[in-house]
């Protein structure tokens, strides 16, 4: 077994799993505070009910990403003890200011939210809530911080003893990548939230039960989702995009399934890259649009694959290539049908349009499929290297943990995860199918 | 200079992770044997519930500091001690999934299983933290490179090739148990109120006593498994008042504890927990992880500190953060300070 791959195995698992759940919070907390704002001001309880419903939706998502969460700090030692030892100077810096900045925060807020109510002003109960926002939205930040680094060093050089170090605090924390890349990942995150919220209304509408609720659910629901959907395409995922085609041709080759350089490149809609003849088997593809959208001119020259040596082709290529296509194809999907949701709700037929309701209440699984492969897309892309063009993921890894050790804790986790997920699934159905509103809930107290 | 303060401002969030979380890992080893009734186990579970998880933040918060101010140490200590970090990560797993979600299910038999599991990952972690600090005071086999890789255990003695677990950190994790659930009890009866509240304070002179007579042993076994703790205290010798206070607080939390004056029982047991870690700190600096391989191969301090400008910036933006993360802790104490109601239901 090879102790490389088996280190990237455990990694890739765990940070998988664990995004599915703060998606869904960081998303969410944006759509809470809507709710609590709309409440301070009308002073109408149905929001404050609807608010308390997605609190008890987001806690347990939240006690799920914590413990999900705290593997993914410790594995930087654990299995890249080699690249923590080079970089910890450098990218230590963002993750213990997670910890500081935003898990203090959030942490102790959402303590207040969640069990506190009664004890609070209203105000400060809203106030809590944003805070909470605020602390899930830092955390985001500092990570996308510490992976944008690795994507795209800024601010940094190297000491005697070959480590890297910072030069620019403000540097680290204002890399343009991260910027982008932030904007594009909260995006999605709200994506989730908002699909995961309609879908909700949708199944209360389609049920027959709790109307009231279910209208407000959609509503908010479909008005940000809409504005989501949009954003993620443009600007940010066009910026992020042209980005990345600058700072890492080879990994946007990679992704487009772009073989030989070409002017006037085509997109590649559909297909399967074939790495041995180099060539995209059952091909769809609309002619020059990929120049256009990199350099903004259907005649521009796009570099292929061919203009790089092979051992800086990313690793994996054709599931580079699908993750990335999954991402965009689903993006597109997201804006066709929340437009359509939104023309229905502008129109007030939302309510009656059984169809809709069952095409969002469908939906919701395919934000987190999004969220994931734009993921794999972007550290897929990264490889071969952990730090881009510094270092090579093969020297990055803890060469005293043998591939055994590391398959013996991969099955631990496969395992523990796999427990967590019913858990999971359990607890949500239960939460959903009894709904807000109801009184005397003795099953959330502490 | 930096590398010094440095080397403290982690050991105090070490401390402040060990006295917080600390409470509630022994509340979690407790309850099955203070509260019987669902009301109760809710009431404990109440006790510890909106602060347990901003708790163990400062295991993260302190997990990052290290990471940047001492990365070689972070990457080695982290990748040598793969095998007990991952059993404890499935440990916090298992603890933060119990405790939190036990609520939510109102099947008997599975809330049942969920407060077991909850006890047995909470009693096992505290082992684990003990079992770790007396590995770093033992030291590792450190390899030329600066590496090593520990098996869970070889023949259970301290030597140049031991393994996470000998007879001397099995000692360290069985006094760090008692400790934190001594801790945990103590917390219990400052609390709950009613049968809770007196069971609790009734263990609490037992396991008092199981401390001190730990805390008294892991004495001589330190001297004998790491002689070197004690350069340190013979240079300085006014830093033997370093392990008086320890018995000091220890003492001292048990006079209170009989008076009733529970609160500040409880804040003898903080200074018990936060002299006996400043005592291990002292003993270790300026090595931060000795070498059973030879001192030479010895993480010290100069050796591992990350670069003058990044602890410069480090130092502005923590001190920043912790002073932001005492007020967080100040509100969220006083809003859920005194005594648990028994049931209190959500609005």
């Amino acid at each position: 077994m090879n102790p490389e791959v088996m280190h990237r195995l455990q990694f890739a698992f765990t940070v998988t799993f664990h995004y599915l759940f703060p998606q869904l919070t960081m998303g969410l907390a944006l759509l809470i505070v809507i709710l609590k704002t709309i409440a301070l001001r009308t002073g109408d309880e149905r929001w404050d009910q609807a608010a308390r419903f997605w609190g008890r939706i987001f806690g347990i998502n939240f006690v799920f990403g914590v413990v999900t969460g705290i593997p993914m700090e410790f594995e930087f030692g654990t299995n890249w003890a080699q690249f923590s030892r080079m970089t910890g100077g450098v990218i230590g810096q963002p993750l213990a200011m997670e910890g500081v900045f935003s898990f203090f925060l959030e942490s102790a807020f959402l303590g207040l939210f969640l069990y506190g109510e009664k004890r609070l002003t209203r105000t400060w109960h809203w106030l809590s809530s944003v805070l909470v926002f605020l602390g899930s939205w830092l955390s985001g930040f500092f990570i996308i911080v510490t992976d944008a680094w690795m994507q795209h060093p800024v601010a940094y050089q190297i000491n005697a003893r070959g480590q890297f170090e910072i030069t620019s605090f403000l540097g680290l924390l204002t890399n343009p990548w991260a910027i982008l890349q932030y904007l594009h990942n909260m995006c999605g995150a709200v994506i989730t939230g908002a699909f995961v919220m309609a879908a909700t209304g949708a199944f209360y509408l389609l049920e027959d039960r709790l109307q009231e609720y279910a209208r407000i659910y959609l509503r908010v629901g479909v008005t940000v989702g809409i504005l989501a959907s949009i954003a993620i395409i443009f600007p940010t995922g066009d910026l992020h995009g042209k980005y990345v085609a600058h700072h890492q041709p080879v990994s946007i080759a990679a992704m487009e399934g772009l073989f030989h350089t070409e002017k006037g490149a085509g997109l590649v809609l559909m297909g399967q890259p074939d790495e041995t003849t180099g060539q995209i088997d059952n091909p769809i593809v609309v002619n020059s649009v990929l120049s256009f959208l990199i350099y903004g001119t259907t005649k521009a020259e796009v570099q292929g694959l061919d203009a790089f040596p092979r051992d800086q082709w990313p690793s994996t290529l054709p599931l580079l290539f699908y993750a990335y296509h999954i991402m965009a194809g689903l993006g597109t999907y997201f804006v066709a049908v929340m437009a359509l949701a939104a023309f229905l709700l502008w129109r007030n037929r939302l309510w009656t349009s059984r169809w809709m309701l069952w095409a969002l209440l469908l939906s919701f699984p395919l934000p987190y499929i999004a969220n994931t492969a734009g993921w794999m897309t972007a550290e897929i892309g990264r490889q071969p290297w952990l730090v881009y063009g510094l270092l090579r993921t093969g020297q990055g890894f803890s060469s005293t943990v043998s591939a055994s050790n590391t398959l013996f804790t991969l099955l631990g986790f496969m395992g523990l995860y796999t427990l967590l997920a019913i858990l999971f699934i359990v607890l949500i159905y239960r939460e959903i199918s009894r709904g807000p509103g109801v009184e005397a809930h003795a099953l959330t107290t502490h | 200079m930096m590398g010094v303060l440095w080397f403290w401002l982690v050991g105090c969030m070490i401390v402040a992770y060990v006295v917080l979380d600390g409470f509630d890992l022994g509340t979690g080893v407790l309850h099955l044997f203070v509260a019987h009734r669902e009301d109760e186990r809710r009431m404990v579970v109440q006790s510890i519930g909106p602060v347990w998880d901003g708790n163990e933040v400062w295991l993260l918060a302190g997990g990052g500091t290290l990471y940047f101010a001492f990365p070689w140490l972070y990457a080695s200590a982290f990748s040598g001690f793969y095998l007990p970090l991952m059993i404890v990560l499935w440990l916090l797993v298992v603890r933060g999934v119990t405790l939190e979600l036990r609520n939510h299910i109102d099947v008997g038999v599975w809330r049942a299983l969920l407060d077991g599991l909850f006890a047995v990952a909470s009693l096992l972690l505290t082992i684990f933290l003990g079992a770790a600090l007396a590995n770093v005071i033992r030291g590792v086999p450190l390899q030329a490179d600066g590496y090593f890789f520990l098996p869970l255990w070889t023949d259970w003695r301290p030597g140049v090739h031991p393994g996470v677990l000998d007879w001397y950190t099995v000692l360290g994790g069985l006094l760090a148990c008692t400790a934190l659930t001594l801790h945990g009890a103590l917390w219990l009866s400052l609390k709950t109120t009613g049968e809770v509240e007196r069971r609790a304070a009734r263990l609490v002179p037992v396991l008092w006593t199981v401390v001190l007579v730990l805390t008294l042993l892991s004495v001589p076994a330190t001297m004998a498994v790491q002689p070197a703790t004690l350069v340190n205290y013979n240079r300085y010798p006014v830093t033997y008042l370093l392990p008086l206070a320890v018995l000091g607080s220890l003492v001292a939390t048990l006079l209170l504890h009989r008076r009733g004056q529970a609160f500040r029982a409880f804040l003898g047991s903080c200074a018990y927990l936060a002299c006996m870690l400043v005592g291990a700190c002292w003993g270790l600096f300026p090595t931060l992880l000795p070498a059973t391989t030879g001192a030479d191969r010895s993480i010290t301090l100069s050796a591992a500190i990350s670069s003058p400008y990044t602890l410069h910036v480090g130092l502005l933006w923590w001190i920043f953060g912790m002073l932001l993360a005492i007020l967080y802790f100040t509100i969220s104490y006083t809003m859920f300070c005194g005594k648990v109601g028994r049931v209190s239901r959500h609005p």
